[in-house]
C-alpha cells in the first residue's frame, strides 16, 4: 500500500483522488452547459466556446472538494448518536408551543407595522401553499398515496367558482361548497382506477390525470375559455358586502359599514384572513381526523396495506375517502385563488405546481402539519426573499434545497405524535365509569 | 367451525392449493405444518378471502365464507397475524391495538385492552412507543395481540415462530395455549415450526404441493417417522 502513496498521509491520497472523479464528473457537465453557448450569428445560430470559464468552474469544483476533505480531516464528524429523548422532547415541546405561536402572529400580521401590500401578498400565497400542502399531506402524508397531480383539484376548484360566479352569478359563499364537492367528485373519480396501483405506479397515473385535466381545460373551450382563461372573475365580498370605494348612494360598501375611509388594502387583509381560516380549517380537520378511525385507517394503510386488509379495514373505501377529502382542500383553495386573481388559465396549473406542493409535504417531513407551515414559508416565501439574487434566484433556492435535504433526509419535522396515549383512555374509562357508579 | 372443502387456488396459472380438505371444531388449536411453498400461507390467506379460491368452499360456522370480501370475514369473526408479522412501525403499540379492534364494537375496546395487556405485560409497558422500536418476539406479541383485538372466534396464526429464538418461541407458544384454554379461541396455526406445533396442537395436518397428505392427533404425527424424518431431524 505505501508504494501506491504519492505523497502525504493516506488519507490525503484518497481525498486527492477523490476530488480528481468529482473534477471529472463536474468537466462532463460543464462542457454542454458552461462551455457551449449559442449565439446569434449573420445566417442564424452559432456556437461559441467558453473554455475558461468551464476550467474555472472544474477548479473550482477540485479545490472545494479538496478542502471538503480537509475539513472533515481536521473536525472529523462526530459519529451522530442517536437523538436523545431529552432533546426529541424538548424539540416536541418546541414544536407545540410553535403551533399557537405561529397562529397568534399569523393574525395579528396584517397590523404590524411592516405589513405593507407586497409582504400580505407574499403571506396569502403562502397561506395557499400551505392549505395545498395540507390537503395534500392527507392524500400523502397520512395515507401514503404518492399523488402527482394534485393541482387538478386545485384547477377543479378554480374553475368550478369561476364557471358558476359567470354564468350563474351565485357568490363566493355559495360556491365554495361546490367547489368543494367537485373537487371530492374528482377525487373518487381519480380514485377509483388507481385502486389498485401503490407507489410507483400510482405516481405515474396520478401525474397523467393532472395532465388530462389541464389539457381538458385547454382544449373544452366552449366551456373554459380555452387558453385564454377566464377573466373578470367577481372579487369576494365581505359577506354580501362589496369592497367598492364608490357605492351607490343607496348601496352600502365595506367602508361605509364599518364607517372608515377607504382603502384598496381593506380588500387584501380580507383576502388575507380568508385564506387563514380556510387554511387553519383545514388544519383542524386534519388534527381531528386523525384521531378517528378513519384517519388512522389512513395512516395504518400507509403503513401496511396487507396488514389492513387481514384487521378487517376495507381498503377500498379508505382509499377513495382520503383521496376524495384531500381533493376537497384542494378545491376550496382553488376557488380561493380564482376568486384573489380575478383571472385564472390552464397556464396556472401545469405539473410543476402538483411538484411544488407534494415538495412541501416532503421537506415538511411528511405528515407534519407544522412542518409543511415551516416547509411552504421555506419554498414560497425563500425565493421571494433572495429576489435581489434576480437570476441566480433558482441557483440558490435549489441549493438551499439539497443542504436541507442533507441535514434532514426525512424533512425538517419526521417524528409524528401518536394519536392516542393511555393516559387519554384512562381518562375516557374514567369518565365512563363515574356516571356508571352511581346507578345503583 | 371453520371446514374447509376441496379448494383450490391459483396464483394466475400455477395451481397453490389443489383441493385442500379440513376442519377445525370449536375450542381446538390445529396445526398446519408442511415445507416452503407446500401452499399454507395461501390456505390461509384464501380462508381470509384474498385472494379468492377458484374452486372449493369455505364454511365458518353456517356462512359459506369463500366469496366473501376480506373486511366481512374479520368482522364475522375470523382474525389473523399475517406472516411477517406485519406491525404498522410508524404508530405505537396502543394504536396498533387500536387498529386491530377496528371492527370489534368500541364498548369493549378497554377490557380487550386489560385482556391483551394480561396476556402480554410487555405490550403494556411498551404502549407509547414505535411498533417498528420492538424485538422481533415483542412484534410477534404485537401481532398476536392485535389479532385478538377484534375478538374472533377463530384466530389465525401464520408463522408466529419465524425468525425467533428458541426462548421466545416457547413463550409465544405458552401464550397461545393460554388464548385457547382461557380465552376460548379456537386456534387455527400455520408452522414450518413442526415440533413445537405439534406439542401444542391438538390435531395437526400436513400439507405437501398443494394437498393435505396426512392428519391426526398432535401426539401422533410427532410419533409418526414420516414426519419424524421429513419435518423433525435435525431441527430439534
Amino acid at each position: 500500500m505505501s508504494g501506491a502513496r504519492l505523497f502525504g498521509p493516506a488519507w490525503l491520497t484518497e481525498g486527492v483522488k477523490e476530488a480528481l472523479l468529482q473534477a471529472l464528473v463536474a468537466l462532463i457537465l460543464a462542457v454542454p452547459l458552461i462551455g457551449l453557448k449559442t449565439v446569434q450569428e449573420p445566417g442564424g445560430l452559432g456556437l461559441q466556446t467558453r473554455w475558461p470559464a468551464v476550467a474555472i468552474a472544474v477548479a473550482c469544483v477540485f479545490v472545494g472538494r479538496l478542502l471538503l476533505v480537509i475539513a472533515r480531516h481536521v473536525w472529523p464528524p462526530r459519529p451522530k448518536a442517536a437523538q436523545s429523548p431529552v432533546v426529541a422532547a424538548r424539540i416536541r415541546r418546541f414544536v407545540r408551543l410553535l403551533g399557537p405561536a405561529a397562529i397568534a402572529f399569523a393574525l395579528l400580521l396584517p397590523f404590524l407595522p411592516f405589513a405593507d401590500r407586497y409582504v400580505l401578498d407574499v403571506s396569502i400565497l403562502v397561506l395557499t401553499y400551505v392549505m395545498l400542502g395540507w390537503g395534500l399531506n392527507i392524500v400523502v402524508g397520512l395515507a401514503g398515496l404518492l399523488d402527482l397531480g394534485y393541482v387538478a383539484f386545485y384547477a377543479v376548484g378554480a374553475y368550478s367558482y369561476a364557471l358558476f360566479a359567470a354564468n350563474f352569478g351565485l357568490s363566493f359563499w355559495a360556491c365554495l361548497p361546490i367547489a368543494g364537492a367537485l373537487a371530492a367528485t374528482f377525487g373518487i373519480l381519480l380514485g377509483f382506477p388507481v385502486l389498485r396501483l401503490r407507489g410507483d405506479y400510482l405516481a405515474i397515473v396520478t401525474l397523467g390525470f393532472g395532465e388530462m385535466i389541464r389539457v381538458i381545460l385547454i382544449n373544452w373551450s366552449s366551456l373554459t375559455n380555452g387558453p385564454r382563461g377566464i377573466s373578470g372573475i367577481p372579487r369576494p365580498d365581505f359577506f354580501g358586502v362589496p369592497f367598492n370605494p364608490s357605492p351607490a348612494p343607496d348601496a352600502s360598501a365595506f367602508h361605509t359599514l364599518f364607517g372608515i375611509a377607504y382603502s384598496p388594502i381593506q380588500r387584501v387583509i380580507f383576502l388575507y384572513y380568508l385564506i387563514l381560516v380556510l387554511a387553519l380549517l383545514t388544519n383542524l380537520f386534519t388534527l381531528r381526523i386523525r384521531k378517528l378511525p378513519v384517519g388512522r385507517a389512513w395512516e395504518a394503510l400507509r403503513e401496511d396495506e396487507i396488514a389492513c386488509r387481514s384487521l378487517g379495514i376495507n381498503p377500498t373505501n379508505t382509499k377513495l375517502t382520503a383521496f376524495a377529502i384531500g381533493a376537497m382542500f384542494a378545491g376550496f383553495a382553488g376557488s380561493f385563488f380564482a376568486t384573489r386573481q380575478g383571472f385564472i388559465s390552464p397556464e396556472s396549473f401545469t405539473f410543476l405546481e402538483s411538484a411544488i406542493i407534494l415538495a412541501i409535504v416532503v421537506l415538511g417531513g411528511m405528515g407534519s402539519q407544522v412542518g409543511i407551515v415551516i416547509a411552504a414559508i421555506v419554498l414560497i416565501g425563500g425565493p421571494e426573499l433572495v429576489r435581489e439574487l434576480e437570476e441566480y434566484r433558482m441557483l440558490a433556492f435549489g441549493g438551499l434545497m439539497v443542504l436541507i435535504m442533507v441535514w434532514r433526509p426525512r424533512g425538517l419535522l419526521a417524528f409524528r405524535e401518536p394519536t392516542i396515549r393511555l393516559a387519554d383512555f384512562d381518562r375516557t374509562a374514567r369518565a365512563r365509569s363515574e356516571p356508571a357508579a352511581t346507578v345503583p | 367451525m371453520l371446514r374447509v372443502e376441496g379448494l383450490h387456488t391459483f396464483y394466475g396459472s400455477i395451481e397453490a392449493l389443489r383441493g385442500v380438505d379440513l376442519e377445525v371444531s370449536s375450542g381446538e388449536i390445529v396445526a398446519l405444518i408442511g415445507a416452503n411453498g407446500a401452499g399454507k400461507s395461501t390456505l390461509l390467506m384464501t380462508i381470509c378471502g384474498q385472494p379468492h379460491a377458484a374452486r372449493g368452499q369455505v364454511r365458518f360456522g353456517d356462512d359459506d365464507i369463500t366469496q366473501w370480501p376480506t373486511h366481512e370475514i374479520i368482522a364475522a369473526g375470523i382474525a389473523q397475524a399475517p406472516e411477517g408479522r406485519r406491525i404498522f412501525a410508524r404508530m405505537s403499540v396502543l394504536e396498533n391495538l387500536l387498529m386491530g379492534a377496528t371492527s370489534a364494537d368500541p364498548q369493549h375496546f378497554e377490557s380487550d385492552l386489560t385482556r391483551v395487556f394480561t396476556l402480554f405485560p410487555i405490550l403494556k409497558e411498551r404502549r407509547d412507543q414505535r411498533g417498528g422500536t420492538l424485538s422481533g418476539g415483542e412484534q410477534q406479541m404485537l401481532a398476536i395481540a392485535r389479532a385478538l383485538m377484534s375478538r374472533p372466534r377463530l384466530l389465525l396464526l401464520d408463522e408466529p415462530s419465524l425468525g425467533l429464538a428458541p426462548m421466545v418461541v416457547k413463550q409465544i407458544f405458552r401464550v397461545i395455549q393460554e388464548i385457547n384454554e382461557q380465552q376460548r379461541v379456537t386456534v387455527f396455526l400455520v408452522e414450518q415450526n413442526a415440533f413445537h406445533a405439534l406439542r401444542l396442537a391438538h390435531r395437526g395436518y400436513v400439507l405437501v404441493n398443494g394437498r393435505v397428505t396426512m392428519t391426526g392427533t398432535g401426539r401422533d404425527l410427532l410419533a409418526n417417522p414420516d414426519i419424524r424424518a421429513a419435518y423433525l431431524e435435525g431441527g430439534h
